[in-house]
């Protein structure tokens, strides 16, 4: 390369390893974060990060105001209540809670409040179960909220800290959701390195800073948070007649949001030398791939060993890992995958009576190719089953076949890893 | 014919004819409570300003105006959806002079909560400039009885410093008059209609104001707008307790009630002159104490009404009067007549 190698700010020297599982380590960033209000509500596998930063307020570590609401309901409508009243709102949940909260998500979203929400994604019910898969995150697709996926321990920590900071730009000001995979990232223990709280604070720039916003009645711009001194109406009723407009800018936010990613991304890498692709993508071996694997969350370690090993014997094989899931990166993944001549995507979430979300995602971005790559979907891991190597091998032993065979027909576009009968 | 002149607003060149609230950071102002109405009227604003798309007849825009004649100073307003919430918030426009959230339907007491959490956390941490912001709810019987009650019932429990006024129309007027949990017994509504065999709503009314003294919080009451001091005496209370605080508000609705759009005050000092509707307080110190007309009637037994007083002005217990159904009212009447006597034990102002 002939760019120097850059020092980050804090190398890692500077920086505190620190032995701890998904869960606490979302608790220690959020709490690093200068955040003033955390409502939640405990449910598998999230409550570690309610019983860890519990801890921290009976602690006195920090300032914030722990608020242990009855519901998830309630969690996400404190959260709305508090950033309006110009608070850092941190809240997490998982599965059923997540479903819980839905009403609330459209909410936060639609009255442009940057919250911060850790979902440790697990399996939604019937049959109730407490393991991972993205059915819950599918669930909250269309909510309007900014939605980044980590792969690891360490990410979870940098993703949830880069949450605010992308939440709370001027230009986006939308909440955003950091999602790690239930048990196999909330309760796994890794050793991370850890920013000093100065750093953090200083990342962030402080406590949160409030918008301004133009209003007919005042001459000045006025700060839009629930001001006794500038009176605003949050939330009103926009009828046929304004709410096709109001929902534009939110749109438009969040497509700007695709930039803050990226940007912050870097800001992160200059601060502590850790980046995760650009941001939106993280992309593994995937230049001169023939075969791309498309995945998001822990999957993802998993499939770039195995990738590792057939491009040792040969094979041009890659792994697209989304980490942005929503704001969707179309243009990054479309210029990605131009040449690949096939793509498998991994859907850890059925979507019953289509395909799963993620696949549609891709094939819509790949349509407008001149040529398409040959598509297929894998569904796999629901309920918490195990993604191994082998499943793996055998799924790249398939797709290898497929390609020589040059289509796949159309009953088999929707596969299913490592379910029996 | 009298011909009515609209009053002309005078407004000065260059401001908008209507104020809203504004306080300076930092500005140190504390409202005295105001009885004399002149008094009233020309120093006072209330924090719902002309414009509002409520019925004419509508007793919710009254409590909210003589609630926040008892606003201490700066004040954040809380609304669940309903009639109050999309009537005065229609975009581009709103009613609202102070600063003002509408959440959702079943959240009100929540959204309330986060709001005091972070008041709290912005003055730990020297940010807010004000010396306390207080927070007042305001939700209707459906997002208070039915829907909103866990999250009220957890506000209560956690100690959030709110004042919670339900408006209580008796049933969920926005939609359309269906029934709610604080629909009373034989009321017609669009869900309880009066058929041939069902003579409208066949349970009786939540005791929603005892429910909240079983929480026991600082402060409980009843209020109506008909009896207007004693609403805003109530509602300072509320606000000045440190702690949760709750005020039932009976609130007539022209439309549900079926009743004349002239005589909305009438009917609700029917509803305590009758003793459907009590006038009480309770704090944990005290226990239950009856206030204005409940306590004159409670000295003076003579001075209360048959329930038939509060029904005959109201389409909605039309049915109550016919002949045939003389036993439904007995039964009406038995029940108020139960819970009063149970309230007078329980009071201890009552005379014994």
């Amino acid at each position: 390369m002939s760019r120097l190698q850059l020092i980050p700010k804090y190398p890692r020297e500077k920086q505190v390893m620190m032995n701890l599982n998904g869960d606490e380590a979302i608790a220690y960033a959020a709490k690093q974060s200068y955040v003033d209000v955390v409502a939640a509500y405990p449910i598998t596998p999230q409550t570690i990060i309610v019983e860890k930063y519990s801890e921290f307020v009976a602690n006195g570590e920090v300032h914030t105001e722990f608020v242990p609401v009855e519901s998830e309901h309630s969690a996400m409508s404190a959260c709305v209540g508090a950033a309006a009243a110009g608070a850092r709102a941190f809240t997490a949940t998982s599965s059923q809670g997540l479903a819980l909260m839905v009403e609330i998500l459209y909410i936060a979203s639609g009255l442009r409040l940057p919250i911060v929400l850790a979902v440790v994604n697990r399996a939604l019910s019937a049959p109730i179960n407490i393991h991972n898969d993205h059915s819950d995150a599918y669930l909250m697709r269309d909510s309007g909220w900014i939605m980044l996926f980590a792969e690891n321990v360490q990410e979870a920590y940098d993703t949830t800290i880069q949450a605010f900071k992308i939440a709370e730009h001027p230009e986006v000001q939308l909440p955003a959701s950091v999602h790690i995979d239930g048990f196999f990232l909330s309760h796994t223990l890794e050793n991370i390195y850890t920013l000093p709280d100065e750093a953090v604070y200083e990342f962030l720039g402080g406590p949160r800073k409030i918008p301004k916003v133009r209003v007919d009645y005042f001459d000045e711009e006025v700060d839009y948070v629930l001001n006794p001194a500038r009176p605003l109406s949050f939330g009103s009723l926009a009828l046929y007649d304004y709410y096709f407009e109001m929902k534009i800018p939110q749109l438009i936010a969040i497509n700007k949001a695709l930039d803050v990613i990226k940007q912050v991304n870097e800001e992160w890498y200059e601060l502590t030398g850790r980046r995760y692709g650009n941001g939106l993508v993280d992309p593994y071996m995937v230049e001169d791939a023939d075969i791309v694997l498309v995945a998001m969350g822990s999957g993802a370690g998993t499939i770039r060993s195995v990738v590792k090993k057939y491009r040792e014997r040969g094979l041009k094989i890659g792994l697209l890992r989304v980490r942005s899931y929503r704001p969707f990166p179309h243009s990054d993944i479309r210029n990605l995958l131009r040449n690949t001549k096939l793509v498998a995507v991994m859907d850890r979430a059925i979507g019953p009576g289509q395909y799963g979300a993620l696949y549609l995602d891709i094939a819509s971005t790949l349509y407008h190719e001149r040529s398409k790559p040959i598509l297929v979907d894998y569904v796999y891991g629901l309920g918490g089953r195990d993604l191994s190597p082998d499943m793996v091998s055998a799924m790249i032993n398939q797709l290898v076949k497929d390609l020589e065979r040059g289509y796949i027909p159309e009953e088999e576009r929707l596969r299913f890893l490592g379910v029996r009968g | 014919m009298v011909v009515k002149t609209i009053p002309e607003i005078p407004v000065k060149k260059g401001e908008p004819p209507y104020k809203l609230w504004m306080f300076e950071p930092g500005e140190k102002k504390e409202f005295p409570l105001v009885f004399n109405l002149r008094q009233l009227a020309e120093q006072r604003r209330p924090a719902l300003i002309p414009g509002h798309r409520l019925c004419a007849g509508c007793a919710a825009p009254i409590v909210v105006k003589l609630a926040s004649f008892a606003f201490r100073g700066p004040t954040v307003v809380v609304n669940a959806t309903g009639c109050l919430e999309v009537s005065t918030t229609i975009y581009p426009y709103t009613s609202w002079a102070v600063p003002w959230i509408h959440n959702a339907f079943e959240n009100a007491a929540a959204t309330g909560s986060g709001i005091e959490a972070a008041i709290k956390a912005l003055k730990k941490t020297g940010r807010l400039k004000y010396e306390h912001v207080d927070v007042v709810v305001f939700a209707g019987d459906g997002g208070t009885y039915d829907i909103g009650i866990q999250a009220l019932s957890g506000m209560a429990e956690r100690g959030h410093d709110v004042l919670y006024i339900l408006y209580d129309n008796e049933a969920y007027m926005n939609t359309g008059i269906q029934r709610s949990g604080g629909t009373p017994k034989f009321a017609w509504t669009t869900t309880s209609p009066v058929g041939s065999v069902l003579p409208g709503k066949g349970e009786h009314k939540k005791p929603i104001a005892d429910i909240m003294v079983a929480h026991r919080i600082p402060y409980v009451a009843t209020a109506t707008p008909a009896h207007w001091m004693d609403l805003i005496k109530k509602v300072r209370k509320g606000i000045e307790v440190n702690g949760p605080a709750f005020i039932h508000a009976l609130s007539s609705c022209n439309r549900g009630w079926r009743h004349e759009e002239g005589i909305s005050i009438e009917i609700l000092r029917r509803a305590v002159d009758t003793c459907y509707f009590p006038l009480w307080e309770w704090t944990p110190e005290t226990g239950y104490l009856l206030t204005d007309r409940s306590l004159v009637i409670a000295r003076n037994p003579s001075l209360k009404q048959p329930i038939d007083k509060f029904l005959e002005v109201q389409g909605r217990f039309r049915h109550l009067l016919r002949p045939e159904n003389k036993e439904l009212l007995k039964q009406l009447q038995d029940y108020v007549d139960a819970v009063w006597e149970d309230l007078l034990k329980r009071a201890s102002n009552a005379p014994r």
